[in-house]
C-alpha cells in the first residue's frame, strides 16, 4: 500500500468518524470544535488533490469565519439545560433506516459512474504557476458573472444578517 | 493512486451521516451544523472530481459553494437568533407555527 | 314587381316596432303603427290576387337558409292560385280585426301588447302560406302557435287564461310531433324539402314500404298520416280538439282571427297543398274523412247545449273545420278551401258579434242571461243574423254554396263518402239549429239579465261595427264565385265555379262524377236545403214558441244532456291518461331522484369530496421542517434509483 492510499484512508476514516461524533454528542460546543478538527482533515484531502486555493479557503471561511459564527450563537443557550433535555425526535431509527436506504443508493450509483472526458487543466498546468494563478484565470475570465453574483450575494447576507439579529429598541 | 470512486465513497458517507443529524437533531443549531457536514460531503466529491477529470469547473463550484455556505449559516443564524428571542426555545418541535 | 315580398314584412315591421317603443312611446297609439301595415299588406295582396288571376305563379328562393352538405334549405316564396286565396282571408280578417280591437281593447293596459302580437301572428301566418318549402311551412306552423299562446294568455294575470294558453301550445306540440316526423320521412324519401320538387319526386314511390317496428307499411300512407297529425294538432279534430274551446279565454278579437279564419285553417291550407301526396294514398284520404266527419258531428253535438257564447261557436268552429277535411278527404280540395273561404268570413263575424254583444253586456258570456239584445245593438243583430243564416246553409248565402258543393262531393265518393256525407248531413241540421239558438236566446225575447246590465246596453262604435258590416257583406257575397255547375246551368251561367276552376291548377280537380244524375244531386241540394230549415225552425220552436220543451227534453234525457254538457268527458279522460301520470313522474322521479338525488349529489358531492381529500393532504403539513426533509430524503432516493437504473 502507498504513502498516498495511507494518508488518505487515514484522512477518510477520521473524517467519517469525527462526522459520527459531531451529530451525537448533547453539548453543542463539543460539537463545534470537533467540526474544526474535521474541517482541518478536509483541508488536508484537498491538498492531496493538488487545491492548495481550495484548502486555504476551506481552513480560512469554514473553520475560521462559519465556525466562530456558530460558537457565537451557541453562547445564548443554556447548556446545562440543553445537555439535560431529550437530544433526538423521537423515532430516530428511522433516520437511520433512512440513511442506510441513501446510502445504498449512493453506492450503486457510485459503481454505475462513467467518468466523462479529461479536460486539459493538468497537474503541470498547476505545477507551472500556483494553483491559486490557475484557479484566478478561470475565475476572472470565464466564471466572471457567477463571481460578481456571489459578491452580491454577500452583501445581501451581510446587510440581512444584521436587520435580522438587530434588537429592536422599543421607544 | 487511489481511485477516484474511494473518495465518492467517502463524500456519500459523509453527506448521508450530515442527512441523518438533520433529520433527528432537536436543536436548530446541530441541525445547521449536519447542513454544513453535507455541503462538505458534496465538496470533497466536486474537488476530486475536478482533479481525476483535470476540469478546473469543479474547484469553482467548489468555492461558490464555500461561499454559498458561509452566507446562508449568517443569515441562517440570524434568523435563529431572532426566533430565540421571540420563542425562548431552540427547540424544533415546539416551533410549529407552519403546521396545517 | 317583386311586389308580393312586401306581404310579410309589414306586419313583421309593425311587430318589432310596437314590441320595441310601445312601453314607453307609442302607448295607446300602437294602432296607428299595426293598422297601416296591415292594411297595406292587404292592398298588396290584392293585387297579388289580380295578378295570379291573370295567370301568374311566383315560385322564388329569396335566401339560402340551410346549405349542409346534401341538406339544402331556402327561404322562399310560392305564390299560385291556393296561396293568393289563402292571403286574401288572412289580410282581410287580419285587417279587419286589428280595426275592431281599436274600439274592442280601448282601455287595455296591454294594448300596445295586443296590437305587436296581432301583427306578428300575421306576419307568421303569411310566412306559412307563403312558404315554397316544408321548413318554411313548419317555421310559420310553429310560430302561429306560439302567437296563439301569446294571445289565449293575453291576460296572464287570470289563471285560466295562462292555463289555457299552456293546454293549446301543448296540444298542438302533440300533433306538431307527428308533422315533424312526417316531413323528415318526407325529407328522407325524396330528399328535398320544397314542394315543387318534393312533389314531383314523391310520385315515384309509390307502393314502396316502410317498416316500422317488424311491420310494413305503405310509405306514402305513413307520410301522409305523419303530417295529417299535425293538422289535427293546429285545426283541432279529434283527439287534440280540447284546446279550441278553452281559446276563448283570449280577448274575442283573438278569437275571431286565430280561431276561426286564420290558425285553425292552417290545417287545411296544409292538406290541400299537400294534395298530390295525399292522392297517392287512399288510406291516408279515408282517414282524413272520417275523422273530419266524425268531429263536425261530435263538435255539433256538443254545442247544442253549451251556454257560454263563444264557446259555442268555438264549438261551431271545430265543426266546421271537420266539414273541411271531410272534403279534402274525398278528394275535393277546392271544396275544402271555398269552405275555408266562405267560413273565414262568417265566422269572423260571429266571433266579432259576439265580442260586441259582450262589450254591451259588461262582459256576460252566458246566453241564458241575455235576451232581446235585438232592440238595443240593431247592426250587430242585423249582421250576426246573416252570418248564421250563412252557416245554416240557407241558399241564397256564402255558406250554402261551399256546403252544399262540399256535401255533393262526398256523396258522390263512394260508400265511405256515402258514410262520411250521412255525418255531414247530420251536422248541418245540427249546426243551424245551435246557430239560431244564440239568436232567438240572446237576442229575441225578453232581456233576462241584471238591471245594472240593463243600463250599459248600448250599440257597439263604429270601429267595432264597420268591421263587422264588411264582413257580413263577404258572408253573404263571397259564395257567388264558386256557384255549383248545376245551378249555373240552371240559371244560365256558364263557369259559374270559378272559384273551383281558378285552384284546379294547384289541386285538381274532385272525382268525377259523371255517373250519378242530375236528379240525385239536386236531391241531395234539396234535402241539405231541407235540414238547414228543420234546425232553424227546431230552434224557433224549442226557444220562441214552446220555451218548455228544452226544460223537458233536459229531464227526459238526463244522462244525455250531462254526457253533452260535459262534452264527452274528454278532457277528464286525458286528464287521468295523460296529465296525471306525467305529473306524478314529474314530481317523483324527475324532481326527487334525477335532481334531488344524482344532479344535488354530483352538485355537492364534488365539493364535499375534494373537501375531505384536502382535510387529509392537510396532515403532512406538520410544521416540523425534519418530516419535511424527511420527504425530501425519500424523493432523492426515488431519483438516485431512477438514474442509476
Amino acid at each position: 500500500m502507498s504513502l498516498l492510499e495511507i494518508f488518505f484512508f487515514y484522512h477518510a476514516i477520521v473524517i467519517v468518524t469525527l462526522a459520527a461524533f459531531i451529530i451525537t454528542r448533547s453539548n453543542p460546543v463539543h460539537s463545534i470544535v470537533l467540526m474544526l478538527i474535521l474541517f482541518f482533515h478536509i483541508a488536508g484531502l484537498y491538498l492531496f488533490l493538488d487545491a492548495e486555493f481550495i484548502a486555504a479557503i476551506q481552513v480560512l471561511v469554514y473553520a475560521g469565519a462559519i465556525l466562530v459564527l456558530f460558537l457565537f450563537v451557541v453562547l445564548l443557550l443554556n447548556l446545562k439545560a440543553e445537555m439535560a433535555s431529550r437530544l433526538y425526535i423521537i423515532r430516530w431509527p428511522l433516520g437511520i433506516i433512512v440513511i442506510s436506504m441513501l446510502l445504498i443508493v449512493m453506492f450503486a450509483g457510485v459503481k454505475s459512474f462513467v467518468p466523462g472526458p479529461k479536460g486539459d487543466f493538468t497537474i503541470q498546468l498547476i505545477a507551472q504557476e500556483t494553483h491559486t494563478a490557475a484557479i484566478g484565470r478561470v475565475l476572472y475570465t470565464k466564471f466572471l458573472f457567477p463571481f460578481e453574483v456571489a459578491s452580491l450575494l454577500l452583501l445581501v447576507a451581510i446587510v440581512g444578517a444584521i436587520v435580522l439579529a438587530k434588537k429592536h429598541i422599543k421607544t | 493512486m487511489v481511485p477516484l470512486q474511494w473518495y465518492m465513497y467517502l463524500s456519500a458517507a459523509l453527506f448521508s451521516i450530515g442527512v441523518f443529524g438533520f433529520l433527528t437533531r432537536r436543536n436548530i443549531i446541530m441541525m445547521f451544523i449536519s447542513i454544513e457536514l453535507m455541503l462538505n460531503g458534496v465538496n470533497i466529491s466536486l474537488v476530486a472530481m475536478s482533479h481525476y477529470l483535470q476540469d478546473p469547473r469543479g474547484q469553482i463550484l467548489t468555492f461558490f459553494v464555500i461561499t454559498v455556505a458561509a452566507a446562508e449559516a449568517a443569515i441562517g443564524l440570524a434568523i435563529i437568533i431572532s426566533v430565540f428571542r421571540n420563542k425562548e426555545t431552540v427547540h424544533v418541535d415546539e416551533l410549529t407555527e407552519s403546521k396545517g | 314587381m317583386a311586389y308580393y315580398k312586401l306581404i310579410p314584412v309589414l306586419p313583421l315591421a309593425a311587430f318589432w316596432i310596437n314590441i320595441l317603443l310601445g312601453r314607453r312611446y307609442i302607448k295607446n297609439f300602437a294602432h296607428w303603427i299595426s293598422v297601416p301595415a296591415v292594411l297595406a299588406s292587404w292592398v298588396i295582396a290584392v293585387i297579388t290576387l289580380t295578378d295570379i288571376v291573370g295567370g301568374k305563379v311566383f315560385n322564388q328562393d329569396i335566401y339560402q337558409w340551410i346549405v349542409s352538405d346534401g341538406f339544402r334549405v331556402s327561404v322562399g316564396f310560392l305564390v299560385d292560385p291556393l296561396t293568393a286565396v289563402m292571403l286574401i282571408v288572412v289580410t282581410t280578417v287580419s285587417s279587419l280585426v286589428h280595426i275592431y280591437s281599436i274600439g274592442y281593447m280601448h282601455d287595455d293596459p296591454g294594448y300596445y301588447r295586443f296590437f305587436a302580437y296581432l301583427s306578428l301572428f300575421t306576419f307568421s301566418m303569411l310566412m306559412l302560406v307563403m312558404a315554397n318549402n316544408f321548413l318554411q311551412l313548419y317555421f310559420g306552423w310553429e310560430a302561429v302557435g306560439l302567437c296563439s299562446y301569446f294571445l289565449i294568455g293575453f291576460w296572464y294575470q287570470k289563471k285560466s287564461a295562462s292555463d289555457a294558453a299552456k293546454k293549446a301550445f301543448i296540444v298542438n306540440r302533440f300533433g306538431d310531433f307527428g308533422f315533424g316526423l312526417g316531413v323528415i320521412l318526407l325529407f328522407l324519401t325524396v330528399g328535398t324539402l320544397h314542394y315543387v320538387p318534393a312533389f314531383a319526386a314523391i310520385g315515384s314511390f309509390v307502393g314502396h314500404k316502410i317498416s316500422i317496428f317488424g311491420t310494413q307499411y305503405d310509405l306514402i300512407t305513413v307520410i301522409a298520416l305523419l303530417l295529417f297529425c299535425g293538422a289535427v294538432g293546429k285545426s283541432a279534430q279529434i283527439p287534440l280538439h280540447v284546446w279550441l274551446p278553452d281559446a276563448m279565454e283570449g280577448p274575442t278579437p283573438v278569437s275571431a282571427l286565430i280561431h276561426a279564419a286564420t290558425m285553425v285553417t292552417a290545417g287545411v291550407f296544409m292538406v290541400a297543398r299537400c294534395a298530390p301526396i295525399f292522392n297517392l294514398s287512399p288510406t291516408a284520404m279515408m282517414v282524413v274523412a272520417v275523422v273530419g266527419g266524425i268531429t263536425a258531428l261530435f263538435a255539433g253535438s256538443i254545442a247544442l247545449v253549451q251556454n257560454d257564447i263563444k264557446r259555442i261557436i268555438a264549438y261551431s268552429t271545430v265543426s266546421q273545420l271537420g266539414y273541411m277535411f271531410l272534403a279534402c278527404g274525398v278528394g275535393a280540395y277546392a271544396a275544402g278551401i271555398f269552405h275555408l273561404f266562405t267560413h273565414a268570413f262568417f265566422k269572423a263575424l260571429l266571433f266579432l258579434g259576439a265580442g260586441s254583444v259582450m262589450h254591451a253586456m259588461s262582459g256576460e258570456l252566458d246566453i241564458q242571461k241575455m235576451g232581446g239584445l235585438k232592440k238595443y245593438m240593431p247592426v250587430t243583430y242585423w249582421t250576426f243574423l246573416l252570418a248564421s243564416l250563412s252557416i245554416s246553409g240557407i241558399p241564397g248565402f256564402a255558406g250554402f254554396f261551399s256546403k252544399d258543393e262540399l256535401l255533393w262531393q262526398a256523396f258522390a265518393a263512394g260508400p265511405t263518402g256515402k258514410f262520411v256525407w250521412a255525418l255531414g248531413a247530420l251536422t248541418a241540421l245540427l249546426t243551424a239549429f245551435y246557430s239560431f239558438r244564440i239568436i232567438y236566446l240572446a237576442f229575441h225575447g225578453e232581456f233576462r239579465g241584471t238591471e245594472e246590465q240593463k243600463h250599459h246596453l248600448h250599440e257597439s262604435p263604429k270601429s267595432m261595427t264597420i268591421p263587422l258590416i264588411i264582413l257580413a257583406i263577404g258572408a253573404v257575397g263571397a259564395g257567388w264565385v264558386g256557384i255549383p255547375p248545376l245551378l249555373g246551368e240552371t240559371f244560365g251561367l256558364e263557369h259559374a265555379d270559378k272559384f273551383g276552376e281558378f285552384l284546379a291548377p294547384v289541386v285538381g280537380h274532385p272525382h268525377p262524377v259523371a255517373e250519378f244524375s242530375h236528379s240525385t244531386e239536386w236531391g241531395v241540394m234539396v234535402l241539405s236545403i231541407v235540414l238547414a230549415f228543420s234546425g232553424l225552425l227546431g230552434a224557433w220552436y224549442f226557444y220562441m214558441k214552446n220555451t218548455a220543451v228544452p226544460k223537458a227534453l233536459r229531464e227526459k234525457f238526463g244522462f244525455a244532456y250531462k254526457v253533452l254538457w260535459n262534452k264527452y268527458y274528454i278532457d277528464e279522460l286525458y286528464d287521468y291518461i295523460i296529465i296525471r301520470p306525467v305529473v306524478w313522474v314529474a314530481k317523483n322521479i324527475i324532481v326527487a331522484v334525477t335532481d334531488g338525488k344524482i344532479i344535488e349529489g354530483v352538485v355537492n358531492g364534488v365539493p364535499a369530496a375534494i373537501a375531505n381529500f384536502s382535510q387529509g393532504l392537510r396532515r403532512i403539513q406538520t410544521g416540523l421542517t425534519q418530516h419535511y426533509a424527511l420527504y425530501m430524503a425519500f424523493g432523492l432516493i426515488l431519483i438516485i434509483l431512477y438514474m442509476v437504473r
